[in-house]
């Protein structure tokens, strides 16, 4: 390769951008990237997967304990009923909205660049909505009794509250997180039959091709295929904003001041783009140094995440100063108390993390030495989430802490089990994550081969291939000029 | 017999089967995605039907230039959708307005517009579950084995390997004629294979 990585990012002269660099072929791209599931395990994967899998076992003592003794045992109390549970909820659904924005949205947009990292992005997401689903699930207290959430005929003749944005929540997040996996799989069908035909042992054969149901890659097939990926991506796209959007209204349709407010829904997406997009970084700066993909996964495609990074930041900046707006416009005096205590009260520390993490670092990212620089990129994607994760938190406790009767105020302090519960929640994201580098190709590799020059029917080959092109039809008919050449 | 998981494997998809005969058809691999275009078009041209062409990922204008059809799927989809936006409204109203009638924040029994995010989620899913399992039913999928797994090349097929192949049931196959056509289009490892 003559050019270096930062030449090819910054050639004008390049009517498209070049995605994939040191002009692989076919071939290259299928080894380079099943061969990270088919060599053998290594060691550097153990350091990851023993950490996450242990923190894993963290989520699972911290979990029974909370079944066996009941949700006392977090730091909750009148009148913060809603602490940390449910800012881990929101801030690993908010995770998972970027999988399918990359997926879905960047697919209707024909963004090709999202062909290097949606398949990792869409994994990302199935495995924080997973973790977001474990929240309100036992957030509940009387888990044997979750199953009241869902519309399930029962001896007491009682159903839910279909009016209940609760409820709404409950279809919500299961449908996207159903859609999601719908999604993930029917990308991976051609590129597990690929892990099938590379296969060597039986084993692997067995495994890959139960899974790839057969796939032979007809012309036939990818036809209903592409249709089918197509009408996902267009049913997905409303989804991932309508999920955002029912998350809020757990909020907004409540009354109490801080929550009460037109501006989440379209407010929550944005920072839920913002997380995801934060946490697909931060995965995917590991993952192409870890599996030598750098070719694959270049520069350009930070470049573009940190642009939508820095858009969306700011987004939720300009946000958490409408809310200032309304409340100040609203003349309601408690709108107003708990904006000015939120940014000034006991909880400013976290306010003021939030501001900083959110809204200040991403202004980096207005120059391209910063979106280019991938120590930089992986510190503020780490920087960020925990920005976001001060968002809920910020905007649950302190819009519960201060009770319209000063006699019931409180200041909420996490237990050891609030700690375990969250820190365990990231157990169950890598453990899943290692375990999905390992064994399932994460990088779309019949995507990726589409993005290729020659993948395109209307390439022009080299000189040499004319001659042998021309030397093979010789007596055949004149070849016809290829339609859309021009 | 001994515990065979492959064989199992391959004898699971019962419904979808292959017409009888004494060959499956002809298999032609091409070196470029460009190769196949132009061979597609003359296989077309020469009025074959059954048959098809094998790429590792979707070659653009490919359909076209086969001649295959505009796929009935979405027709499934929107079918699916409007199903489940029906099953989850009539639940929302018959919970509400039959089964357990309750008065919530003074609203009527029939307050239709809090039952519409419920109702978009249930039409998404069930359009999601429609496209994904209409799409497998039009490829005739899952179908473990298939004449077309016996080629030792065809394994490129999900690598870097562009194949046609022609089936024997159809009207204008011929076992040596077919292939010579192939192998005149610019083929390389024309291939016979057994039903």
């Amino acid at each position: 390769m003559a050019q270096t990585e930062a030449e090819l990012l910054d050639n004008p002269v390049a009517s498209r951008p070049t995605l994939i660099l040191s002009s692989p072929d076919f071939h290259s791209i299928t080894d380079v990237v099943a061969e990270t599931v088919e060599r053998p395990t290594p060691t550097g994967w153990w350091f990851f997967f023993i950490p996450a899998l242990a923190l894993l076992g963290l989520l699972g003592v911290a979990v029974s304990w909370l079944f066996w003794e009941g949700i006392g045992i977090w730091g909750l109390n009148v009148p913060v009923g809603w602490a940390w549970d449910i800012t881990n909820f929101v801030f690993w659904v908010g995770i998972g909205h970027a999988g399918t924005l990359i997926s879905a949205i960047l697919f209707l947009f024909r963004q090709t660049w999202r062909t290097s990292i949606n398949r990792a992005a869409e994994a990302m997401t199935i495995f924080a909505v997973m973790c977001a689903l474990l929240f309100p699930g036992i957030h509940v207290g009387r888990v044997w009794v979750a199953y009241w959430m869902f519309p399930v005929p029962n001896q007491m003749g009682v159903w839910p509250n279909f009016r209940s944005p609760l409820l709404w929540d409950v279809f919500a997040v299961s449908v996207y997180g159903t859609v999601s996996v719908l999604f993930w799989y029917v990308g991976l069908i051609p590129d597990l039959a690929t892990m099938r035909d590379r296969a060597k042992t039986r084993a692997r054969k067995f495994a890959y091709g139960f899974f790839a149901l057969g796939w032979r890659g007809s012309v036939r097939q990818w036809h209903h295929y592409e249709r089918a990926y197509l009408i996902l991506a267009a049913l997905a796209t409303p989804l991932v904003l309508s999920v955002h959007s029912v998350v809020s209204m757990d909020f907004a349709v409540s009354v109490l001041p801080g929550w009460h407010a037109t501006i989440f829904p379209p407010y929550f997406v944005a920072g839920a783009i913002f997380s995801g997009f934060a946490m697909v970084l931060t995965l995917m700066v590991i993952c192409r140094q870890a599996f030598g993909l750098e070719h694959i996964i270049t520069l350009r495609h930070f470049d573009y995440m940190a642009k939508i990074m820095l858009l969306t930041g700011t987004m939720v900046g300009y946000a958490y100063g409408t809310e200032f707006f309304t409340a100040w416009y609203s003349g309601n005096p408690y709108e107003m108390f708990t904006f000015l205590n939120r940014a000034g009260g006991p909880y400013a520390w976290a306010y003021w993390t939030m501001i900083s993490c959110n809204v200040i670092s991403p202004q980096i990212f207005w120059f391209k030495r910063a979106r280019t620089s991938i120590p930089i990129l992986f510190v503020l994607s780490i920087v960020i989430n925990i920005g976001m994760w001060f968002e809920r938190f910020v905007i649950i406790v302190t819009s519960l802490h201060r009770d319209f009767l000063p006699s019931a105020w409180s200041y909420f302090r996490p237990t050891i089990w609030d700690v375990s519960c969250l820190l365990g929640s990231f157990g169950l994201f890598f453990t899943m994550f290692c375990l999905f580098v390992r064994f399932l190709p994460m990088v779309a590799t019949a995507e990726v081969k589409t993005v290729l020059p020659q993948a395109n029917p209307h390439w022009h080959p080299g000189p040499e291939r004319e001659i042998h092109r021309a030397a093979s039809r010789s007596g055949g008919a004149p070849e016809p000029a290829p339609e859309g050449a021009a | 017999m001994p515990f065979d998981p492959l064989r199992m494997l391959q004898a699971l998809p019962l419904v979808n089967r292959l017409p009888d005969g004494p060959y499956y058809g002809v298999l032609a691999e091409f070196a470029t995605p460009a190769d196949l275009y132009h061979a597609c078009e003359r296989v077309r041209d020469a009025g074959f039907t059954k048959w098809d062409a094998h790429t590792p990922f979707p070659v653009h204008g490919l359909e076209g230039a086969m001649g295959v059809r505009r796929s009935p799927l979405p027709w499934i989809v929107l079918g699916m959708g409007l199903l489940g936006a029906t099953l989850g409204f009539v639940l929302q109203w018959w919970v509400h307005v039959s089964a357990y009638p309750l008065v919530i924040s003074g609203k009527p029994f029939f307050s239709w517009p809090a039952f519409i995010p419920i109702t978009f989620e249930v039409s998404i899913l069930f359009a999601a579950l429609g496209a994904v399992f209409g799409m497998l039913g039009l490829n005739r999928l899952p179908m473990h084995h298939h004449p077309l797994f016996q080629s030792k090349v065809f394994e490129r097929a999900s690598d870097d390997g562009f194949f046609i192949s022609i089936e024997s049931w159809d009207p204008r196959f011929d076992p040596s004629a077919t292939g010579k056509l192939l192998e005149s289009l610019g083929a390389r490892n024309v291939e016979l294979l057994e039903s």
